[in-house]
């Protein structure tokens, strides 16, 4: 079948995932069947394949030759990145964020899983649950990822025994329930031959879940799930003053995306950290006029009120706020070479704010693979810790589980410039801002 | 009431979704750096990046201005729609060329008739030195090539233009760093996530104008090593070569010497779409002499400087 047969008639949007598991455990192999089933991989692509196949002396084309990257890489016969493949079914277009599985790369693991809506974790089939497998499963809780697909890889190697199967489900069901994993789905599949991938195959008749193609075609769009509440963090003001256009003379449009909810014409905001009020006026893109505007849309905002607004500010809407805060505690991991040293300052960029800040505390490090808490003094690369920072400007959160866009940051480095770390807000409050809010609509 | 919340939320289609973050890294383009420029050859992935650009910041004038870097081996229909392009949008047009590094000396080729397409990365560097640019927007996309697929949306590049695939900065989340100390610079592409089938939807969708030589048309070609080359001046046909006409259209325009149109009757936006849907070469594969070299090709002319 050609990719013409199934261009898009329903658009189902586009579905970011990530997938983790180690070289043995046949992520390459999985990513290449997929891509390959889907009919995305491309005549003089598949040839390379081939030929580097034969010069290995192998039989049959080794997919896994697909995901097989950089030179660098190669001469060192290891994935050092993360790569992003994509293919589409012609309902969805995919995304694949695909990370190296080893511990030394959990900051790439962390990375490729910031954007996941979904995530497919490996198992062998004949090693079960391992160490890798709790520290996956940690990570993508983690970051945040609702969806997880737990594929028991290499069914072949085990008979497609349905026990061996059940064991391994109900071994990591117990763990997953102790880490408040909640929408876990099982598959069992033959990477190396394609079984429960695209197509079903014959040996797996045992069971009668969906193939991993048809959860991915079925699962929920980000932003799909829940009402949210509108979070507009302003990217850009547009103040065009062109002199052959009086009509642009007072033109003041705030440009940016739609990082969670709704926003329609008439709707009373609240501008952040400011917490002047204004009423929607028109909601733009490129001259069009919408009547409202959903997350994931990049739109102008323009209101009815003079406010003074500029890039970093956050609109939301006067009934639901964000926090509001000079003071905030997540989980942090570091990602640089360089040691996080709590006696230094560094740059917080969060939504569209940046501001100095100075670890107040390093509560404690996360192991990730027994998920123990130990005292931690610095940090080294990789480590994951509980850690409070002070803030020399207020920033407008969320909770990081609340809110995947508005309770995220980046650490940077002002001496190297580099990103150093990637922060989780946690939560549990509720901002002073909605609380006098609560109270007014109480009163009234 | 239970009807209600019931229903499915709206989320947006494929190509509102691929829009709506290219808009995004623009304006944090415009938000974060303070010199940057739009590199823009007249081809269709930065005619795209210009519809783009309109998307993200009119009413106003974009927040950048826009650079071609001429190699001189450009086809004419190519070079005299950028011109036409720029007009129209009236924006600001920077042209610099090989043949002016070359005339200072800091291009020097081998050949006389030798691709020209490598030799781009001293001139941009050359131009971005000029103007202190601290940002380079270029409409890369990561299915092009094995070395791109791993490269950031906001790439770091040493004062040398270098790329380092081995210590690049960790991207997560939407959130970009695009900070630089003097001397170095950024480079950005915000259509890293797009696909060539989403290019040709979008052009299609938002009903974008391209030089004539992506349509089919009579060409004069050679066959050589399975691709076409056309027969140019620069090109010439040589003794013994058996030149064809065929129908063709260019699937990427770039140096003369190094760009190979493919055999095609698709005349119209619609039926490049359904041959790019159906089509079993990659992209560069199928048109870039210039990646066919090494496996490698592309990293080591990254690693260079090149865009």
């Amino acid at each position: 079948m050609s990719a013409i047969e199934y261009l898009p008639e329903i658009d189902n949007g586009l579905l970011r995932f990530l997938t983790c598991g180690s070289v043995d455990d046949g992520k390459s192999t999985l990513i290449g069947r997929l891509l390959y089933d889907t009919k995305a991989i491309l005549a003089d692509t598949l040839h390379a394949m081939t030929r580097t196949s034969e010069r290995r002396g192998l039989e049959a084309v080794d997919l896994s030759l697909l995901t097989d990257g950089l030179q660098a890489e190669r001469e060192q016969g290891i994935t050092i990145d993360v790569a992003y493949r994509y293919f589409t079914t012609g309902r969805r277009k995919y995304i694949i964020a695909d990370a190296p599985g080893h511990e030394q790369y959990t900051r790439n693991m962390v990375t490729a899983a910031s954007t996941a809506n979904l995530a497919i974790i490996l198992v062998d089939a004949r090693k079960g649950v391992q160490t890798q497998t709790r520290r996956h499963s940690y990570l993508t809780h983690l970051l945040g990822i609702p969806h997880i697909v737990v594929a028991i890889n290499k069914m072949d190697l085990v008979n497609f025994d349905q026990a061996t199967f059940e064991r391994i489900c109900n071994e990591y069901r117990e763990f997953a329930t102790s880490l408040g994993i909640g929408d876990v789905r099982f598959l069992p599949l033959s990477a190396l031959d394609g079984d429960m991938v695209v197509d079903r195959g014959e040996r797996l008749d045992w069971y009668r879940g969906p193939t991993l193609l048809e959860v991915l075609e079925n699962a929920p769009a980000a932003h799909s799930e829940r009402d949210e509440p509108f979070r507009f963090p302003v990217q850009f003001v547009c103040r065009p003053h062109r002199a052959s256009d009086p009509k642009l003379h007072d033109y003041r449009g705030f440009m940016g995306r739609v990082e969670s909810g709704e926003i329609a014409v008439g709707d009373e905001v609240l501008v952040l950290p400011s917490e002047k009020r204004a009423r929607v006026k028109a909601i733009e893109i490129f001259g069009t006029s919408l009547p409202r505007a959903i997350a994931e849309q990049s739109i102008t905002l323009r209101l009815e009120d003079e406010v003074d607004i500029s890039r970093g500010d956050m609109i939301v809407l006067a009934k639901n706020s964000a926090l509001v805060t000079r003071r905030i505690e997540a989980m942090l991991c570091w990602l640089s070479e360089t040691r996080l040293d709590p006696q230094r300052k560094y740059l917080i960029r969060q939504a569209t704010r940046e501001t100095k800040t100075a670890i107040d505390l390093i509560n404690y490090r996360q192991d990730i693979n027994t998920l123990q808490q130990m005292p931690a003094e610095f940090l080294d690369m990789n480590d994951i810790a509980h850690v409070t920072f002070k803030l020399a400007q207020p920033l407008c959160v969320d909770s990081y589980s609340a809110n995947r866009a508005t309770g995220a940051f980046i650490v940077i480095d002002e001496t190297s410039n580099n990103t150093v770390g990637a922060g989780m807000i946690l939560g549990g409050f509720k901002s002073e801002v909605q609380q006098r809010y609560d109270a007014s609509v109480a009163a009234s | 009431m239970s009807s209600i919340a019931l229903q499915r939320r709206s989320t947006l289609s494929h190509l509102d979704w691929l829009e709506s973050e290219s808009i995004h890294v623009l304006r944090e383009v415009a938000g974060q750096c303070a010199n940057p420029v739009l590199l823009f050859s007249g081809g269709k992935d930065s005619l795209v990046l210009l519809r783009l650009a309109e998307k993200a910041f009119r009413p106003g004038r974009f927040p950048f201005p826009l650079l071609n870097i001429d190699t001189g081996h450009n086809y004419s229909e190519v070079i005299d729609f950028r011109d036409f392009r720029a007009c129209q949008l009236n924006e600001r047009l920077i042209v610099r060329s090989v043949e002016e590094s070359m005339r200072r000396g800091t291009v020097v080729l081998k050949a006389p008739g030798e691709s020209r397409n490598k030799h781009q990365s001293v001139t941009l560097l050359e131009s971005i030195a000029e103007f202190g640019f601290d940002c380079c927007i270029g409409g890369a996309r990561r299915d092009e090539e094995k070395a791109r697929a791993k490269e950031r949306i906001f790439s770091f590049r040493d004062e040398f233009g270098q790329w380092d695939p081995k210590n690049q900065r960790p991207e997560l989340w939407d959130l970009f760093n695009a900070r630089v100390s003097k001397g170095e610079n950024i480079r950005a592409f915000p259509i890293s996530n797009w696909t060539e089938l989403d290019v040709w939807q979008y052009i299609e969708r938002e009903a974008l104008d391209l030089p004539s030589i992506y349509f089919a048309h009579k060409r004069r070609i050679v066959r050589q090593n399975g691709l076409l080359q056309p027969v140019t001046e620069l090109t010439p046909a040589r003794e013994g070569d058996v030149v064809e006409e065929l129908s063709v259209r260019f699937r990427t325009v770039g140096d003369i010497t190094c760009t190979a149109p493919v055999e095609s009757d698709a005349d119209s936006v619609a039926r490049i779409i359904e041959e790019t849907a159906i089509t079993t070469i990659t992209e560069r594969g199928e048109t870039r002499l210039d990646d066919q070299t090494s496996e490698a090709s592309m990293e080591q002319r990254k690693k260079e400087g090149y865009f």
